[in-house]
């Protein structure tokens, strides 16, 4: 009868439905309904199992139907991962019918809201939800394509919302215009493309958007100016092949109403993020340790949402380059950014690959250089990283770390500027602490969309754990334990060497790059682990997120070092937590994010600080953070060698300047 | 037979026991599926058996967390409802209600109505299902897909 997935008539037929409930009776009930819709059904009784089939299976699914109330993890959590990671569209439903929850439905993304009983005759239309995405996909990517290299660069600028109208120029007016509502999301829409309208040729592969490619993505966004960033220049300017205008677009989009649920956060943070990454602070340090845990929430969580990890990657990559050199570590910063630009970038290439099979490859985000296009996931962490950045640069330092938004960076009360340096190179990871934190990071917040500040509870938690083991290069991926979260091995390395390098090598937010070989440096600091450790945790965060900033890190880790040495007890536990539950990074970010933002808050007066100190730092452009990333490995070899490992403790002593340095 | 498994169906609705979720469930059982309302039932019995124990669990310790109560009921109400039990939905927004405003003993009362509705339904559900087997394969009013 009716093929399923052909090009006529019969499309709806064979649909891949998702649906989410744990009511068995419901679940059974709705199967068996979406059944008889021909539609090919999979169900689950758990959100996080959805979760983590739905990135199992990037492509196996059409759509994805969800409870509002479940025990694990709250529907909407859930909308939001997916929304970001795997840009689905997803229905919520429930039996709860009061407005305010319908609301929250549409202000997360939810494409539709059912109530229950579910009738079948709702079922029957939801294909319609596929549709309407894929043509606005389409419409995107067609606009960007092409003809309109600079008029279209304008028409996206202009039109925000209303994509029929300025776009009604070119050629499909018509496809243009129908698609131009469902577009609404303002931005991008690009505009004129070609008019698609046949379904079948809606069959576009998707886009993952894994922690990497959105730290890339939110590197770009930032350095753009949020306001400001089109599709079209964001896409120039992460320059990866394969990826198209519509892609970005469309997660623009997202990532705006990420940016927008967060309250505004002012793009104050994301520049924090930059600076973190640049300065590598003492500030930093502080940051860091909250960063890692908030990577560690968030790699616990799981795939941070894209956009928290893209968030947190831009937050990263604006703020390295915030970090003035005005540090007093700085000089070295700057050396150090300068290195990591280089070399992150080319570590990142590396760290990526790693990375991006993480399900934390936070670290690999934190190099900026997603390879893999699957920034979602990362994007979370990256976030997370970011945010930490951010308030590890507290004041002066413009918690760059870009991106992450680094809830964390709140807390960074303690010097500040040694928090914040973590927080820049966390990016990858808090952009899940981030996404939790985002309350925290506030300012952060702001380069990151919310689940951004999930993520960074979980990047805080990742950097937590690195102090703590980076001394050791144990790590399995990240030198701390905690850092389990995906943020790859790389990430690790460069925690290691963060704390190796005394601080300064803390810019070496670069983690994601493999960046092992400023690990190795660590093992000397090893011995110094006691201080080290905290500062691990520190520059860990501060490193990912600073990869730019590796003289701030380099500031960071002394001041992180006194205070993580309580920290990083703390740290420590949370870590442990964090990591087991980063382990999983499939796992439902949400949760983990906020088990890891618990722990964070336990352990770490610091991540407030570092929040806080996001607030004031203003992200950098974040390509810049980018390539601070991956300077910031070799800056803080560098660095490292420099001061040598005794150096963290003098780091610590820089305590206050990272944040005052920090021109943010 | 048949005639009399419908007369009991019939009363189900009329006594407000069932409403036309059921029947919904009905149109969704074919020959391929000829058992399916009898299936989904006996599922929502078994699941809504573990919630009723719950609630009972958490009424018995005294300490009424009404959040609690409240988030078990909302589950309770949500498979209710999609059975079409009618009658228990009914008394499930009557208990959240109660717990909204914090009144423990109109909770109580309430949930012990509750409990009877449920297994009132249950029985007859039982015997429905028991006659309508007995009666062979019954054209349930069915529209065409």
């Amino acid at each position: 009868m009716i093929n399923p997935g052909s090009n006529s008539d019969p499309f709806p037929a064979g649909l891949r439905v998702l649906v989410v409930d744990d009511d068995p009776t419901c679940l059974m009930i709705l199967e068996r309904m979406l059944m008889t819709c021909l539609y090919r059904v999979t169900k689950c009784n758990r959100a996080e199992l959805a979760l983590s089939l739905l990135r199992k299976n990037k492509h196996g699914f059409d759509i994805v139907i969800s409870d509002v109330h479940m025990p694990d993890m709250d529907g909407f959590k859930l909308l939001e991962h997916v929304g970001l990671e795997m840009d689905l569209p997803v229905i919520m439903m429930s039996a709860d019918d009061s407005k305010s929850v319908v609301l929250k439905g549409v202000t997360h993304g939810a494409v539709d809201y059912l109530i229950k009983p579910v009738r079948i005759e709702a079922l029957k239309n939801i294909w319609q939800h596929v549709v309407r995405k894929k043509r606005n996909e389409w419409n995107v990517s067609e606009h960007s394509g092409g003809s309109i290299e600079d008029t279209g660069g304008d028409r996206d600028r202009q039109q925000p919302r209303e994509d029929a109208d300025n776009n009604s120029s070119s050629v499909n007016e018509g496809n243009w215009r129908s698609s131009s509502y469902r577009k609404r999301k303002e931005e991008e829409v690009d505009d004129q493309g070609d008019d698609k309208e046949d379904t079948s040729s809606l069959k576009k592969p998707r886009v993952v958007w894994s922690v990497e490619l959105h730290q890339q993505f939110v590197a770009a966004v930032n350095q753009l100016g949020v306001d400001k960033a089109v599709p079209k220049k964001i896409l120039e300017m992460m320059n990866l092949p394969g990826l198209t205008r519509e892609n970005v677009a469309s997660h623009l989009q997202k990532y705006r109403i990420y940016l927008r649920r967060l309250g505004g956060v002012s793009q104050h943070q994301g520049n924090m993020n930059h600076s973190f990454m640049n300065g590598q602070d003492p500030n930093f340090g502080p940051l860091s340790s909250l960063n890692g845990f908030d990577l560690q929430a968030l790699a616990v969580a799981g795939q941070l949402p894209a956009q928290s990890l893209a968030q947190l990657q831009a937050a990263g990559l604006g703020r390295s380059s915030l970090i003035k050199p005005g540090m007093s570590s700085s000089p070295l910063v700057d050396q150090r950014s300068i290195f990591n630009f280089e070399n992150p970038k080319i570590r990142f290439g590396d760290g990526h690959g790693q990375a991006i099979n993480n399900g934390n490859k936070q670290m690999s985000l934190l190099h900026g250089v997603p390879t893999g296009m699957e920034p979602k996931q990362f994007a979370g962490s990256s976030y997370m990283r970011v945010q930490q950045q951010i308030t590890g640069v507290r004041p002066g330092q413009n918690v760059q770390s870009s991106g992450l938004m680094l809830p964390v960076a709140d807390h960074l009360p303690r010097g500040g500027p040694s928090m914040l340096p973590s927080l820049g190179q966390q990016q990858p990871m808090f952009s899940t602490s981030v996404s939790r934190r985002s309350d925290l990071t506030g300012a952060v917040r702001n380069s990151i969309p919310e689940t951004n500040n999930r993520v960074l509870p979980a990047t805080h938690s990742v950097f937590n754990n690195f102090p703590a083991d980076l001394p050791q290069n144990n790590f399995p991926l990240a030198s701390a334990p905690g850092i389990s979260i995906p943020v790859s091995a790389s990430y690790q390395e460069e925690v290691n060497s963060s704390d190796a390098k005394g601080g300064s090598s803390a810019a070496t937010a670069g983690f994601g790059n493999p960046s092992y070989d400023i690990f190795n440096d660590f093992p000397q600091q090893q011995q110094h682990n006691s201080k080290l450790n905290d500062w691990d945790m520190r520059n860990i965060g501060l490193v990912h997120s600073h990869q730019d900033t590796a003289a701030a890190s380099a500031g960071f880790s002394t001041s992180e070092a006194y205070s993580s040495s309580s920290m990083q007890r703390k740290r420590r536990e949370t870590d442990a937590t964090v990591v087991t539950a980063h382990g999983q990074n499939q796992q439902p970010p949400s949760r983990s994010l906020n088990h890891l933002n618990h722990v964070f808050m336990d352990g770490g007066s610091v991540r407030v600080k570092s929040e806080r100190v996001a607030e004031t730092v203003t992200c950098p452009p974040a390509t810049t953070l980018f390539h601070e990333q991956y300077h910031q490995e070799d800056l803080m070899s560098a660095l490292l060698k420099q001061e040598g490992i005794p150096s963290v403790d003098n780091e610590f002593d820089f305590d206050g300047y990272s944040i005052d340095n920090i021109p943010v | 037979m048949q005639r009399q498994v419908a007369l009991i169906k019939q009363s189900l609705f009329d006594q407000g026991y069932l409403d036309e979720q059921f029947m919904e469930l009905e149109e969704l059982q074919d020959d391929a599926n000829p058992n399916f309302v009898e299936e989904v039932s006996a599922l929502y019995f078994k699941d809504s058996a573990r919630l009723i124990n719950n609630i009972d669990q958490a009424l018995e310790r005294g300490s009424f967390d009404f959040n609690r109560l409240d988030s078990y009921m909302h589950q309770f109400k949500g498979s209710s409802t999609s059975i079409g039990a009618s009658k228990v939905k009914a008394e499930c927004t009557k208990f959240r209600e109660y717990c909204r405003a914090g009144n423990a003993e109109g909770c109580l009362r309430t949930f012990h109505q509750l409990k009877k509705e449920h297994s009132t339904l249950r029985k007859k559900l039982e015997h429905y299902f028991q006659l309508a087997r007995q009666a062979g394969p019954k054209e349930t009013a069915r529209r065409p897909k």
